[in-house]
């Protein structure tokens, strides 16, 4: 047992990106050392939550034989909302029932904890209840190790991962990041909602592990940029609404607590979470910038990932996936130069940029990179307007009132004419555009 | 000074939910936490470590897992943990657990020496009966100082000590001789928060593991359920009480709200005036 403070590597943070990361570095023989400043791993992680078993599998591919999942998807539903009802689309298949399912509801807490244990097991040092304070640097500025809440001189590594998550305090405090802006993040908000078992599944008309996962958009963001989810556990429904930090300040009227109150109440809704007995709460921010967001992500001596580095992909509702991804490419970039014999410099550790730009990460980060700044202009149009002509379009279509079926056709053309005009082809454009 | 502090890892009781159509506690995802009675204990011993030197041994037990709540312990500060774990000791109640945490006391001291002091929680969290670290003392012949606010004085070398302890009327002032089982009244200190290299020490440490066999226990049926004497026999949920605390409040002053709040009571309590009065005619 050495008493060392020196390490090959600094990992700040102990959620999917961090794990991802000291898991890969650890396996491959490096001495690592990670710091949560959580009582325990997943303490105080929060997300939807969905883990996408790709990334995951990349590294630990039996997995399934151990974490603690709680339902596989076999049923997607989106739905766009207006204050009486909802229109949208369900997909379910069989097909989800496979031996290696693609996808899962998971609880954080746990399934943080159980992913850091294998952390250690792979032989890396893990602290708790430990906060990175700030960053120590040599006199040419190159970082060189953390400093943190407890008594003590420091800790000490060729370089520092920053996986601390959204707000990366940090990489802010130490000047490596800009602080985050108001359009680049958006507040999420999240119950849990006890259920028995059996009546999940048969409010779900589910079986065994399946599960279904609901994603919202509509008039239950006020016209602000934002979406609901809600996701069924084994025992338990999540249920969240985020929106823009820049739309909810502008807007001013509703905090996200109401809206997901207004959420949890609608006719669509309410069924769903009858007789529940909330079990937690919680609120996050989501980095939602997309690509030109995503600061800087390596230097002397330090490199981010996941939240930190701003991958998020809002249009697809991915995050976790991408954090894991970028944790396990940073890990292999710094394993690389290791075995090279070469130092963590900002130049050595672009490897990292190219590697990332090679995968599906900035592949689909690039993909959707108009899609915040459109947000940003038409929002209300898509969140609300959208929605709601929508749901009246349906309703012409589907009631038999003795209107003869031309009529109706003529009726929903003109009030999406009546309220949108010319601005129906330029909308058509703009999101076909951001999309492409 | 050699010190040995027992330690128990509990649910967080705060966290446990009662599942609301079998009405039975739902222990699953329940963080564990180190009973927080235990804690008070600890900080003693780390601080008379700090004044006398020698070292704070950790002891704990429990199933395996318990060893995490003993890295926690080095964390903080203590030297070494010593886990006692085995299947035969499940369902233990406090006469199998005081007999079997003596034993690894004992084990532990034929390598480090006698214990001068063996601090144990006041009571846990979630059994609540403060009846092991009596049960502890006993068992190892050490003089008992229980729900001691304060140590005043200790002398290693002379073996003595002398407390504070809390009374029902009052507080005593005790003085004994070492070796002795002490446990701390909550609020008496706050644990520390462990260093860097505290922290870093613990994580790397192994907590020495052993099993029943291993601290000299040859007759299983001192352990366990079979041990165990008391049985549970029912966990429930309470429901709720129906009475409710009433605020008695008046807006013209401390003596219309002392007499609001009288009256409050008596009106309650119809039997409370006349007993008072009857006592009163006494004087």
């Amino acid at each position: 047992m050495s008493n060392t403070t020196r390490f090959d590597a600094i990992v700040v943070g102990a959620g999917p990106s961090g794990n991802a990361a000291a898991y890969t570095m650890a396996r491959a023989g490096l001495n690592v050392l990670q710091i949560e400043r959580g009582e325990y791993a997943g303490s105080k992680n929060v997300q939807g939550a969905i883990l996408y078993a790709d990334a995951l599998e990349q590294m630990i591919p039996d997995f399934r034989e151990e974490a603690p999942l709680e339902r596989h998807i076999v049923e997607q539903r989106i739905w766009m909302m207006d204050d009486k009802g909802h229109t949208g689309m369900h997909h379910r298949s069989d097909d989800y029932n496979e031996e290696r399912p693609n996808r899962y509801t998971i609880i954080r807490a746990q399934f943080d904890k159980w992913f850091n244990r294998q952390v250690r097991d792979a032989g890396a040092t893990v602290l708790y209840e430990t906060t990175v304070t700030d960053l120590l640097r040599d006199a040419q500025g190159r970082v060189i190790g953390v400093q943190t809440d407890r008594e003590g001189d420091g800790y000490y590594a060729d370089v520092v991962v920053l996986a601390e998550g959204v707000n990366a305090l940090v990489g802010q405090r130490s000047g490596l990041r800009p602080e985050l802006r108001a359009e680049d993040v958006a507040l999420a908000v999240k119950e849990m909602h006890f259920l028995p078992q059996e009546t999940i599944e048969s409010r779900f008309n589910i079986t065994g592990g399946e599960g279904v996962v609901i994603e919202a958009m509509g008039t239950i963001t006020e016209g602000m940029v934002g979406t609901a989810f809600l996701y069924t556990n084994r025992e338990s429904i999540s249920i969240g609404i985020g929106c823009l930090v820049s739309d909810l300040s502008r807007v001013g009227k509703c905090s996200p607590y109401q809206l997901l109150d207004r959420f949890k109440a609608h006719p669509s809704i309410r069924s769903l979470l009858e007789g529940s007995e909330m079990k937690e709460y919680a609120a996050h921010l989501i980095p939602e910038g997309g690509y030109r967001a995503i600061p800087e992500l390596a230097g002397d001596g330090w490199i981010a990932v996941g939240d930190a580095g701003h991958f998020v992909n809002a249009v697809h509702r991915e995050g976790s996936n991408l954090a894991m991804t970028t944790g396990r490419l940073a890990a292999e970039t710094i394993i690389d130069l290791h075995r090279q014999g070469q130092r963590c410099t900002r130049q050595a550790l672009g490897a990292y940029r190219k590697r990332l730009e090679n995968s599906f990460v900035m592949k689909d980060m690039k993909k959707y990179k108009d899609v915040p700044r459109m947000l940003e202009k038409q929002g209300s149009t898509i969140m609300d307007l959208y929605p709601r002509l929508m749901n009246g379009a349906a309703q012409t279509w589907f009631r038999v009132d003795g209107r003869d079926k031309k009529a109706k056709e003529n009726a929903i053309v003109k009030a999406a004419w009546h309220a949108r005009g010319l601005g129906l082809l330029g909308d058509a454009v703009k999101l076909a555009r951001a999309w492409r | 000074m050699r010190i040995f502090v027992c330690i128990k890892q509990v649910p967080d009781s705060a966290q446990i939910r009662v599942h609301p159509v079998t009405n039975t506690i739902m222990r699953q995802g329940v963080p564990t936490i180190i009973n927080p009675y235990d804690l008070f204990g600890l900080e003693e011993a780390l601080r008379l470590r700090d004044r006398f030197g020698g070292e704070v041994t950790v002891l704990s037990m429990g199933p395996p897992m318990a060893s995490e709540s003993l890295r926690k312990a080095l964390g903080y500060g203590a030297d070494r943990g010593l886990l006692l774990t085995d299947r035969f000791f499940a369902g233990s109640d406090t006469l199998a657990t005081s007999y079997a945490l003596s034993r690894l006391i004992e084990k532990a001291a034929e390598e480090q020496g006698m214990p001068h002091i063996v601090f144990c929680g006041k009571q846990t969290i979630d059994g609540d009966t403060a009846q092991v670290g009596p049960g502890i003392a006993q068992r190892l012949g050490l003089s008992q100082l229980t729900y001691v606010s304060a140590i005043d004085a200790v002398d290693p070398e002379q073996g003595t000590i002398t407390v504070r302890r809390r009374a029902d009327h009052g507080v005593q002032v005790l003085s004994s001789r070492l070796p002795a089982m002490i446990t701390m009244l909550e609020g008496s200190n706050q644990i520390r928060r462990g260093t860097q290299n505290d922290v870093l020490r613990a994580a790397r440490s192994d907590i020495t593991q052993w099993n029943a066999a291993g601290v000299g226990i040859e007759d299983l049926s001192l352990c366990g359920l079979r041990g165990s004497p008391t049985v549970v026999k029912r966990v429930f949920a309470p429901s709720v009480r129906s009475e409710k605390a009433t605020i008695v409040s008046s807006e013209s002053g401390v003596s219309a709200t002392a007499s609001a709040l009288i009256e409050a009571i008596l009106e309650r309590q119809p039997a409370l005036e006349t007993d008072l009065l009857e006592q009163a005619s006494g004087y």
